[in-house]
C-alpha cells in the first residue's frame, strides 16, 4: 500500500463513537466554550495567534478532506486564500460590511474554485499537483496585470470597524476565527459522515469499483474541489481581517507548500490532523523567529521555519505514514512493506 | 561429483506464509532437470529463490561451493547463473540486438553476439526489430539467446513453452539439449508441458504446495502413472 | 514583421532553455516514473553555488563548471538519500517528498544568501546583432543556443550509442529483468537523476542572467514553464520535451512582446490548461497519461 494512501485510509472506518451524529456538535460546543474561556486568560499576543491557528484551521480542514479523503493533491490552495482576501479587501474598499463581505469573498473563491475543479477533474497524480503549483505560482502575478485594481505588490488594505464594545482587538479577533473554524469543521464533520464522504472515499480508492457502484467521479471532484476552496476563501479572508492588508507577498508559493505539509505531518483525512496542522503552522514559525532573533541573524527568519518545515515533511513522508496524529505503526506492517520492496527487488 | 546447484532446505515465499517448504534439489554439471508441478506449486517461486529475486527464509543455495545467499541479483550472473523469467522478460522497448547485447554488458571483453545470431538465424533476420514486434517464438528465443550471450554455466528457465506452437516449443528444447550436449551447459527448467520437458532432461523433480513430491530420473518419472496423475494432471 | 521575427528568436532563445530543463523532467520521468518538483529548487542552490564561485574567482566559467558538477552531485545525493526511500507504487508520494526537498532547499538558501535578489551577470553581451538592420540574435542566445544543442547531441548519443546509455534505458524500462542481467539498475537510477539534474542546473544557469536575478524562488516559474512544455511533448519523450520547449518559449516571447510582460505567466497557465484538457499525453508521447 501507498504511503499517503496507507496514511489516508486510517479514516476509512471512523471509530464508532465518531459515527453517531452528536458527537461532532458536542465536541464543537466544548471546543468553542474553551476557546472562549482561553481568550480571557491568554495575553493579547497570543490571542492573535490563537485567531491565525483558527484562521488556518479552516483551510486546512478542507485541504485535508480534499487530500486525504478524496485523494486530490493540491499545491494551489495558497492562490485560493490570496482569492478570498482579495475579495474581501476590495470589498470592504466598497462598503465596509464584514460579514457579507466574508460570505462573498467565500462565494467568489468557491467560483475560482470550480473552475480549477472543472478543469482538474480529470487530472490524477502528477498532472494534477503540477496544474495547482502553476496556479500558485501564476496567480500573484494577476496583481501587477491589473494594477490598478489591485495595487500591484503594495496590496490594499482593508477596512475595518473596531470590534464592539470594550472587547480587546485581539480577543475579538479570535472569536471570529474560531466561530468560523468550528463553523465549517462541524460541517465537514458531516459531510464526511454522510454519503458524500462515502463517495469522496470510494472514488480515491478505487475509482473504477465507485464508478461501477453508480459514483459520479467528475461531480466527486469537483464537488470536493468546490468544498475545500470554499474553505479556503474563508481562510482567506479571515487573514485579511487579522493583518488589516492584502498583499501578493503574503500568499506566496510557499504558503500552498505550508498547508500540504500541515495536514501531511497532521495526519491526512483527519479534522483533528487539520488541527494539529494549523498549531504547527503557528507554532513553528513563532519558534523559529524566537530562535533568529536570539542569532541576531535577519537570513534566518522566516527561511529556518522554512527549512524546519521541509525537513519535518520529508522526514515524515519516508518513516512515519500516518502522520504525528497516529505515530502507531504495527511491526508486522512495516516488516510487510520491505519484503514487498525486496521483491520488487528495491532492497 | 558434487552438483554444480544444491539446494537444501530451502524455504522461502512472499510475507507471512512462505510458499516453499524445505526444498532439496540438485543440478550436476552438464544436467538439465525438469521442476513441473501443478500451478501454485512453487515452481516459479523456486528459481526466484535462486536469483534472490524473492527473500529466502531457511536453508541454503549453494552455486559450485559458493552460497548464494548474499549475492545480490544484479551480481548472479556473474556466478554463471543467467534466469530467464517467467513472460520471457524481452525489453520492448529495445531492439533485438540491443536486448542481446544488454545480456554480455558487464563483461569485459564484451562478448560478441555473433555466436548467438548463429544459434538463432530468426533473430539475425530481426536486428534492428524493437522487442514489441517479434512473435511469441521469437521473444522466447531472443530471451534464450540474451541469456547465453555471457555463456553462463546454469541456466534458470521459467516456462519456456507458454504461449508457444508445439513446433517451436520442439525447436527450443531440441535446442537446449544441444547446447547441454556440446557446451556442458545445465538447466534448471520450469515447464507445464511435462512431456517437453522430459524428453530432454535427465532427472525430473515434482512439487507439489511447495514440498518437493517426488524426484526420480527423467525416464522413469514419465513412465510412472501413478504419480502423473497425482501431481501433473494425465 | 521586425518586431514578429526580433520576438521569434527570442522565443527560440528561451524556448532552447526551457527545453533543456524539461528533458530533466523527462529524463526523471523516463528512470523514475515521476514528476521532479524539486528540479527548480535543485538548480537554483547550482546557481548560487556557481555564482559564488564566480564571485570569489572572478571567473564565469569556473562557476559555471561548478554549478554543473554541483547538478550531478545533487541529483545523486537527492535520489541515494532520499528518493531511495520514498514508496513509488503511489505518485503523490514523489511529489510529496519533493515538495519538501523545496522548502529545505529554499529556506537553507535563504538562510545562507538571504532573499534579496542578487545580480547575475551574463558571460556574453545580451546587446542583439543587427542582421540586415533587423535586431535578431545576441552572442547571449548563440551562446545558449550552442550549449543547449550541446546537451541534446551528448545526451542523444550517450542514451543510442554508449553501453552505459543502453543500461540506462533497460534500467528505466524493465528493472526487474535488467537486473536479472547484471545491470545495476539502482546505480543507473542515480546517474539518470544526475544527469538529469546537471542539465537542469545548466538551463538555470542559462536562464539566470535574463532575469531579475538570483533568488531562492528564481525558478519556480521556470518549473511551470518547463514543465507544461514537457506535458505539452509527451512527459515520456525527449524530442516532445525539446518541442515542447521551443514552443513554450515562442508563446510566452508573443505574449511579452504584445500583450505586456506581466501576462505572460498566466499565457503559461492557460496553456498548460488547454493541453490537461485536450491531450494529455502530449503531442509525441507513446504512453497513456493518468486521466481519468
Amino acid at each position: 500500500m501507498t504511503t499517503l494512501a496507507q496514511r489516508a485510509t486510517k479514516t476509512t472506518n471512523p471509530p464508532k463513537l465518531a459515527k453517531s451524529k452528536i458527537v461532532p456538535l458536542v465536541v464543537t460546543i466544548i471546543s468553542a466554550t474553551a476557546i472562549v474561556a482561553l481568550t480571557y486568560v491568554l495575553p493579547p499576543f497570543r490571542n492573535y495567534q490563537l485567531a491565525t491557528i483558527g484562521a488556518y484551521l479552516c483551510v486546512t480542514a478542507g485541504l485535508t478532506v480534499l487530500t486525504g479523503l478524496n485523494g486530490q493533491l493540491s499545491l494551489g490552495h495558497g492562490a485560493l486564500m490570496a482569492t478570498g482576501a482579495y475579495t474581501l479587501a476590495l470589498w470592504q474598499e466598497k462598503f465596509n460590511l464584514l460579514l457579507p463581505g466574508i460570505v462573498v469573498a467565500i462565494a467568489v473563491t468557491t467560483l475560482a474554485g470550480a473552475v480549477i475543479g472543472l478543469a482538474a477533474a480529470r487530472l490524477r497524480g502528477p498532472y494534477l499537483a503540477g496544474l495547482t503549483l502553476a496556479v500558485a505560482v501564476v496567480v500573484p502575478s494577476i496583481t501587477s496585470t491589473f494594477d490598478e485594481t489591485f495595487n500591484s505588490d503594495q496590496g490594499l488594505s482593508v477596512a475595518l470597524d473596531p470590534p464592539p464594545g470594550v472587547i480587546p482587538v485581539e480577543q475579538w479577533q479570535a472569536w471570529t476565527c474560531w466561530a468560523a473554524a468550528l463553523l465549517t469543521v462541524l460541517l465537514l464533520a458531516y459531510v464526511i459522515r454522510g454519503r458524500f464522504g462515502r463517495d469522496m472515499r470510494a472514488v480515491r480508492d478505487d475509482e473504477t469499483a465507485a464508478k461501477l457502484a453508480g459514483v459520479s467521479v467528475a461531480r466527486t471532484q469537483v464537488l470536493a474541489f468546490v468544498i475545500s476552496s470554499a474553505c479556503a476563501g474563508l481562510a482567506g479572508a479571515l487573514f485579511a481581517v487579522l493583518a488589516q492588508s492584502v498583499s501578493p507577498g503574503a500568499f506566496p508559493l510557499t504558503l500552498s507548500l505550508f498547508l500540504v505539509m500541515a495536514i501531511v505531518i497532521g495526519g491526512l483525512g483527519r479534522l483533528s490532523g487539520a488541527l494539529i496542522g494549523a498549531f504547527l503552522l503557528v507554532a513553528l514559525p513563532s519558534a523559529a523567529q524566537s530562535i533568529a532573533e536570539d542569532a541576531g541573524s535577519q537570513h534566518l527568519e522566516g527561511n529556518l521555519a522554512l527549512t524546519v518545515f521541509g525537513v519535518v515533511l520529508v522526514l515524515v513522508m519516508l518513516a512515519a505514514p500516518g502522520g504525528l496524529a497516529s505515530l502507531r505503526i504495527p511491526r508486522m506492517n512495516r516488516k510487510q512493506t520491505r519484503i514487498n520492496r525486496k521483491q520488487k527487488g528495491q532492497e | 561429483m558434487t552438483a554444480l546447484l544444491e539446494i537444501t532446505g530451502l524455504t522461502a515465499g512472499y510475507g507471512a506464509a512462505p510458499v516453499l517448504h524445505d526444498v532439496d534439489l540438485s543440478v550436476g554439471e552438464g544436467q538439465i532437470v525438469a521442476v513441473l508441478g501443478a500451478n501454485g506449486a512453487g515452481k516459479t517461486t523456486l528459481l526466484r529463490a535462486i536469483s534472490n529475486t524473492l527473500p529466502v527464509t531457511a536453508g541454503s543455495t549453494r552455486f559450485d561451493g559458493i552460497d548464494l545467499k548474499s549475492v545480490k541479483v544484479e551480481r548472479m550472473v556473474r556466478h554463471g547463473i543467467a534466469h530467464v523469467p517467467e513472460g520471457r522478460g524481452v525489453v520492448t522497448e529495445l531492439t533485438v540486438d540491443e536486448n542481446l547485447r544488454l545480456g554480455g554488458l558487464w563483461r569485459k571483453p564484451k562478448p560478441s553476439l555473433d555466436e548467438v545470431y548463429e544459434l538463432f538465424p530468426a533473430l539475425a533476420n530481426r536486428r534492428g526489430h524493437l522487442g514489441h514486434q517479434l512473435s511469441g517464438g521469437e521473444r522466447q528465443m531472443l530471451a534464450i539467446g540474451r541469456a547465453l550471450v555471457a555463456t553462463p554455466r546454469l541456466l534458470l528457465l521459467d516456462e519456456p513453452s507458454l504461449g508457444l506452437a508445439p513446433k517451436i516449443t520442439a525447436q527450443i528444447m531440441g535446442l537446449l539439449r544441444d547446447l547441454r550436449d556440446r557446451t556442458g551447459l545445465s538447466v534448471l527448467l520450469v515447464e507445464q508441458n511435462v512431456r517437453s520437458a522430459l524428453s530432454i532432461a535427465d532427472e525430473g523433480v515434482v512439487l507439489n504446495l511447495g514440498r518437493v513430491a517426488a524426484r526420480q530420473k527423467a525416464g522413469t518419472l514419465a513412465d510412472d502413472a501413478d504419480l502423473r496423475h497425482a501431481y501433473l494432471g494425465f | 514583421m521586425d518586431r514578429f521575427l526580433y520576438l521569434t528568436f527570442d522565443g527560440l532563445s528561451r524556448g532552447a532553455v526551457y527545453a533543456a530543463f524539461a528533458l530533466a523532467l523527462v529524463l526523471i520521468w523516463r528512470a523514475a516514473r515521476i514528476v521532479n518538483f524539486a528540479q527548480g529548487a535543485m538548480a537554483v542552490a547550482t546557481a548560487y553555488a556557481g555564482y559564488s564561485v564566480t564571485n570569489a574567482t572572478g571567473s564565469y566559467w569556473l562557476g559555471f563548471a561548478v554549478a554543473i558538477i554541483g547538478g550531478l552531485v545533487i541529483g545523486a545525493v537527492v535520489e541515494r538519500v532520499v528518493m531511495r526511500f520514498v514508496d513509488h507504487s503511489s505518485p503523490l508520494n514523489g511529489v510529496v517528498v519533493a515538495l519538501g526537498l523545496v522548502l529545505i532547499i529554499q529556506g537553507v538558501l535563504g538562510m545562507i544568501y538571504g532573499n534579496n535578489f542578487r545580480p547575475a551577470e551574463a558571460p556574453f553581451s545580451r546587446d542583439a546583432f543587427q542582421v540586415g538592420g533587423v535586431a535578431l540574435l545576441s552572442r547571449y542566445d548563440l551562446f545558449v543556443f550552442a550549449a543547449v544543442g550541446a546537451v541534446v547531441v551528448t545526451l542523444t548519443l550517450l542514451f543510442t550509442r554508449t553501453s552505459t546509455g543502453l543500461r540506462m534505458r533497460a534500467a528505466a524500462f524493465a528493472p526487474d529483468v535488467s537486473r536479472l542481467l547484471g545491470v545495476p539498475v539502482g546505480g543507473m537510477l542515480t546517474l539518470g537523476w544526475a544527469l538529469a539534474a546537471a542539465v537542469g542546473s545548466l538551463a538555470g544557469m542559462l536562464v539566470i542572467p535574463t532575469e531579475l536575478g538570483l533568488h531562492p524562488n528564481a525558478m519556480d516559474l521556470l518549473f511551470i514553464s518547463a514543465f507544461t512544455a514537457a506535458v505539452l511533448g509527451g512527459l515520456d519523450s525527449p524530442v516532445g520535451a525539446v518541442v515542447g520547449g521551443l514552443v513554450v518559449g515562442l508563446l510566452l516571447a508573443y505574449v511579452s512582446g504584445y500583450l505586456g510582460a506581466t501576462v505572460a505567466p498566466m499565457a503559461v497557465l492557460i496553456l498548460l490548461v488547454v493541453v490537461l484538457l485536450g491531450r494529455p499525453d502530449g503531442l509525441f508521447s507513446r504512453a497513456k497519461a493518468r486521466t481519468a
